[in-house]
């Protein structure tokens, strides 16, 4: 049978331009086969390739006197954490599997994060995760949202790490197009770190891991283009499909032979599969690769070489082994009973030779395919919509004259709810290293020994037991503001990931996002992205987080529009000593509460309104400018809370966020818990000053930036003022810890809600929603 | 209901001028994911853990075995149905035969189950969701090697963390079983009492744990090696794993 012949109407078909076409025949000096045809069109996807954003990303920091590997070099950055050790750590979306099958999608998203992370010689110990839907009224909305978190949860429980953080958001622009992006982070010595470099000629390439399928056929491809009404049924095909249980024999395995030094490079099989990984060791390592696609195990008989080359069956390594080693792979994969094969050899030429049968089938240039794929400049201007939403005049909108209804709305609107219905169903205390469950402003989990990949013999290190490490993590993305400003909606993203760790009494290390835009050939949109990685790359240059690598994903839009543009952060902090641990709920009855931070922005002409929950939850608008980020300001206050905290002065810490003082304030009372059905609640009293111009929405429910609630016993409160008026932080004190209600006093007004009917409104709404 | 505060409580009891160290071993399946935390509850505690591969036909010189939580085979067909039938179980048997110390955790529970080792069987959750989540465990025989250091009256809060922990056994199996103190821990409210709301998978009775009738094997869903540390959350645990240690000593 003889391949197709290249039409215009293939090439289109394989998501590549006409221009594109002509690169290719100019790089090759022909023209392709089909199977070729397939792999440029892999590796030059979006996915792939980033080629409409590669250009932007040169913007972010990707440096700091800790980073061991930086971002773009290798599957995952590595940064130190101190005594020899480091973390690998990276966030990766699945958002087009996952909106049209989300148990597989979202699983194999988690999947393929891990595989990245231990591909670096890091054993992964733990995952969190940022998802976003439409709103929960719809039946199919619910059903995406219930297939993802169990598809979430299937692959972290069996693979065996905690899913310990993670955020979850709920709005129309969401609709058809749900975010999943899931973070993994790792744990390994500075001389464990692998590299995914085809090194040394002659070397031989092995094969380890399941056989390979049809399924996930051009998954990469899949992803780089807009959903339609038929990609539901036209793609299920491009949804992989996972098993958590294979994975962890293979990593296991992996990590086993990485300590016997037989090594000589390795990758994971992830986005265009075996594509992929053969080029893109190649381009590394500067060398050429030949395999043979016989030797490749498959689960079908009669695949192509098409099909074997652009399937994106899970669980698969490529690993380069050291001439003369090859009996270490053979023995290690036999103990775990994992199948291997050895499948090629690295060579010379620099080229990509592809044989099928005996017959070569691709000869193509792996440092072209890998590295020269076209870099585009789009086109950005500055969105029309913006006119309107910035039109938005606060005085049109009538002071609220229902407080207490208004509490109690936010509380239980699905965003700002307690997300246990999500968590319970993710094992967090596996590997005994979580010490603070999900819940709180940030996860933390401490490093030990066990959480380390097994040693090489003859590691000077062998007897040397590390100290316990102690680090934080939190995820942050809010699309709203993002939408109506970018820039500082990029910012506030990256300041929140900060500001949360300083609650937990972290100082961040490390940096990694996931953009989730839409089409990037629509100006508008791609201005946005601009613009938000711009605001992302400053906030992350001053808070001294370097990106360490991520992921972008484009095309997040079908027939209805674009989703509101979402870059996700994920930050990792490191807490020096386990008594700094803090964690968001009030403590003990008779601490003081103190408000770190101005209550309102008098700069602000929307009074911290804007984007805000408040006013979409009861106005029904998205509209305003965003609440400001000061980084100046936010750096000071966070020194200043790891400073206090440091002094053993602060029981509790918890930022203003979504739904601003008041909802913060909610969740301090009502958010501990001991076990099922052991809520801790605690009251306060508060009395807030309030000056003419503030309106009480704005008061309490503007989410002002720069904000931190904190509980101190009253023995502290003289020491903190008096430090803070030093460093010109405005901290003042706002009331009391105890009771059984929240009280609220303005002006002469005095607002009181049940703790209990508070907690039922808050901790049930989700599962409420989705359960009846 | 006082509560012990149990990591100063544990603290207190000391392994007066006993040098020598209990030797547990840990059975490792592919896909057991739990493994070293068991191994990490055991050193915590001051004793000895070994790795016991699943393919090794022999257990070697241990005073007691654990079975620990994950996914042995990838729960194929069922829960534990694989496991069964690796090498080591048959040594595990005879080691259960002769009356040697055997303690499951969750799948270790489902495992011992399907091997005939202990009554009952485990099945889907009600909610036909995986529940991870702390409970509270009220101890219903004090009398057993696994329950004999607990305090009267004393709540163990410790995580849960599975898809399959419904304990089932039909109503003469029950009658025998609790007959015999058969039924170790039931899922509790913080106040003690056994009630439906405080059971997260619908186990009949509430039924957390249970042992043979020899009372030398037992398992239980919830996890006392993941609360051994209040650093994690909770050294309750630490209950189960002391009335092991005391009653190795005790048979010396």
């Amino acid at each position: 049978m003889s391949d197709p012949k290249i039409t215009p109407e293939l090439i289109r078909q394989h998501n590549l331009t006409d221009e594109e076409y002509q690169l290719i025949l100019k790089q090759l000096g022909r023209e392709p086969n089909i199977t070729e045809l397939g792999i440029f069109s892999v590796m030059w996807s979006e996915h792939c390739s980033y080629k409409n954003t590669r250009s932007l990303l040169k913007g972010f920091p990707t440096r700091s006197s800790n980073v061991l590997v930086p971002a773009g070099e290798e599957n995952a950055g590595v940064i130190d954490i101190g005594d020899g050790l480091a973390v690998a750590f990276k966030i990766e979306s699945h958002n087009h599997p996952s909106a049209v099958e989300p148990f597989q999608g979202a699983t194999t998203g988690v999947g393929g994060i891990i595989r990245d992370i231990f591909t670096m010689g890091a054993r992964p110990i733990c995952a969190v995760n940022s998802l976003r839907f439409g709103k929960l009224d719809s039946p199919e909305v619910r059903r995406l949202f219930r297939g993802v978190v169990a598809g979430i949860g299937h692959y972290g429980n069996c693979f065996g790490i905690p899913t310990v953080a993670g955020e979850v958001y709920f709005d129309e622009s969401y609709e058809g197009n749900p975010l999943v992006n899931a973070f993994s982070l790792g744990v390994l010595r500075h001389e464990q770190i692998a590299r995914g470099a085809a090194q040394g000629i002659g070397n031989p390439v092995f094969y380890v891991g399941p056989a390979t399928g049809r399924d996930g056929l051009a998954g990469a491809a899949f992803a780089s283009q807009d959903l339609t009404e038929e990609s539901a049924e036209q793609q299920r095909g491009a949804v992989q499909v996972g098993d958590p249980f294979m994975e962890k024999l293979c990593m296991e395995a992996c990590l086993e032979l990485l300590a016997t030094g037989a090594v000589a490079g390795i990758q994971d099989m992830g986005a265009a599969g075996l594509t992929c990984s053969t080029c893109e060791t190649a381009a590394r390592g500067g060398t050429g690769i030949e395999i043979e696609l016989d030797k490749v195990p498959q689960r079908g008989p009669g695949m192509s070489p098409y099909e074997i080359m652009l399937s994106e069956s899970q669980e698969r390594m490529l690993i380069i082994v050291h001439k003369g080693r090859e009996d270490d792979v053979k023995r290690i994969f036999d103990k775990w009973d994992l199948p291997w094969a050895e499948i090629g050899f690295v060579t010379d030429t620099g080229q990509m030779v592809v044989k099928h049968h005996g017959e070569v089938v691709a000869d193509l240039p792996a440092a072209k395919l890998a590295d020269e794929a076209p870099i585009y400049h789009r086109e950005a201007i500055e969105p029309e919509y913006l006119k309107e939403t910035r039109g938005l005049d606060l005085h049109s909108i009538q002071d609220t004259t229902d407080v207490e209804g208004d509490l109690h709305a936010l509380m239980a609107w699905p965003t700002i709810a307690s997300k246990n219905w999500v968590y319970r169903q993710y094992d967090y205390t596996v590997r005994n290293g979580t010490m603070v469950h999900p819940g709180s402003d940030a996860a933390v989990i401490r490093v030990k020994p066990d959480s380390l990949p097994v040693l090489s013999e003859d590691s000077p290190n062998r007897d040397v037991i590390p100290p316990e490490k102690y680090l934080a993590m939190s995820v942050d993305g809010n699309g709203a503001y993002v939408y109506l400003d970018p820039y500082e909606g990029g910012k506030i993203a990256v300041a929140e990931a900060a500001r949360n760790l300083a609650c937990s009494g972290a100082v961040p290390l490390g940096t990694t996002d996931n953009l989730n835009f839409g089409n990037p050939h629509n100006p508008e949109l791609f201005w946005q992205l601009k613009e938000a990685v711009r605001g992302l790359a400053d906030a992350c240059t001053y808070f001294e987080a370097p990106v360490t690598g991520g992921n972008v994903s484009l095309y997040n839009q079908n027939p209805k529009g674009a989703i509101d543009p979402t870059p996700t952060v994920a930050m990792v902090g490191l807490i020096e000593d386990p008594s700094h641990i803090t964690t968001q709920w009030f403590k003990n009855e008779g601490d003081v509460i103190l408000l770190i931070g101005e209550s309102l922005d008098s700069d602000d002409p929307y009074q911290g309104l804007g984007g805000s929950a408040y006013l979409k939850v009861r106005h029904g608008l998205k509209k305003g400018l965003p609440p400001r980020c000061d980084l100046t300001v936010e750096k000071n206050i966070h020194n200043a809370l790891r400073g206090w905290i440091a002094q053993g002065a602060i029981q509790s810490a918890h930022d203003c966020s979504e739904g601003g003082l008041a909802v913060a304030l909610g969740e301090c009372c009502i958010s501990g818990e001991s076990a099922r059905h052991t809520p801790h609640l605690i009251g306060a009293e508060i009395q807030l000053k309030r000056a003419e111009q503030d309106r009480l929405d704005a008061l309490l429910f503007g989410e002002t930036q720069g904000r931190i609630i904190i509980s101190v016993p009253s023995v502290f409160v003289g020491k903190i003022t008096g430090q803070a008026e030093v460093m010109n932080i405005p901290v003042e004190k706002i009331g009391t810890v105890g009771g059984k209600t929240l009280s609220i006093v303005v002006d002469k007004h005095q607002f009181d809600w049940d703790l209990s009917k508070l907690h039922d409104a808050w901790f049930n709404s989700i599962d409420q929603i989705m359960e009846s | 209901m006082t509560q012990v505060d149990t990591e100063t409580e544990l603290s207190t009891i000391s392994d007066q001028g006993n040098a020598s160290k209990f030797s547990f071993g840990v059975l490792q399946f592919p896909g057991s994911n739990s493994d070293q935390d068991c191994v990490n509850a055991i050193e915590v505690l001051g004793h000895e853990a070994h790795y016991v591969w699943h393919k090794e036909e022999s257990l070697g010189h241990l005073d007691a075995v654990l079975v620990p939580g994950g996914f042995s085979y990838g729960d194929y067909l069922r829960a534990g149905a694989i496991a069964r039938f690796s090498p080591v179980m048959r040594a595990l048997a005879d080691f259960a035969e002769n009356g040697g110390l055997v303690l499951g955790v969750c799948n270790g529970f489902q495992i011992l189950c399907e091997a005939g080792l202990l009554p009952g069987a485990l099945i889907l959750n009600r909610s036909l969701q995986f529940r991870s989540e702390f409970v509270h465990l009220s101890t219903v025989n004090s009398d057993t090697p696994f329950t004999k250091a607990i305090p009267a009256d004393q709540l163990m809060r410790v995580p849960i963390a599975h898809g399959e922990g419904c304990y089932f056994a039909d109503g003469s199996t029950l009658n025998e079983m609790e007959s015999h103190g058969q039924i170790l821990w039931k899922y509790a409210t913080a106040q003690g009492d056994v009630e439906d709301h405080a059971n997260p998978n619908g186990s009949v009775h509430g039924i957390a744990g249970v042992c043979n009738k020899a009372g030398n094997v037992a398992a239980l869903m919830p996890h006392p090696e993941r609360a051994c540390q209040e650093a994690i959350g909770s050294a309750d645990g630490q209950w189960i794993f002391r009335s092991l240690i005391e009653h190795l000593k005790d048979a010396k």
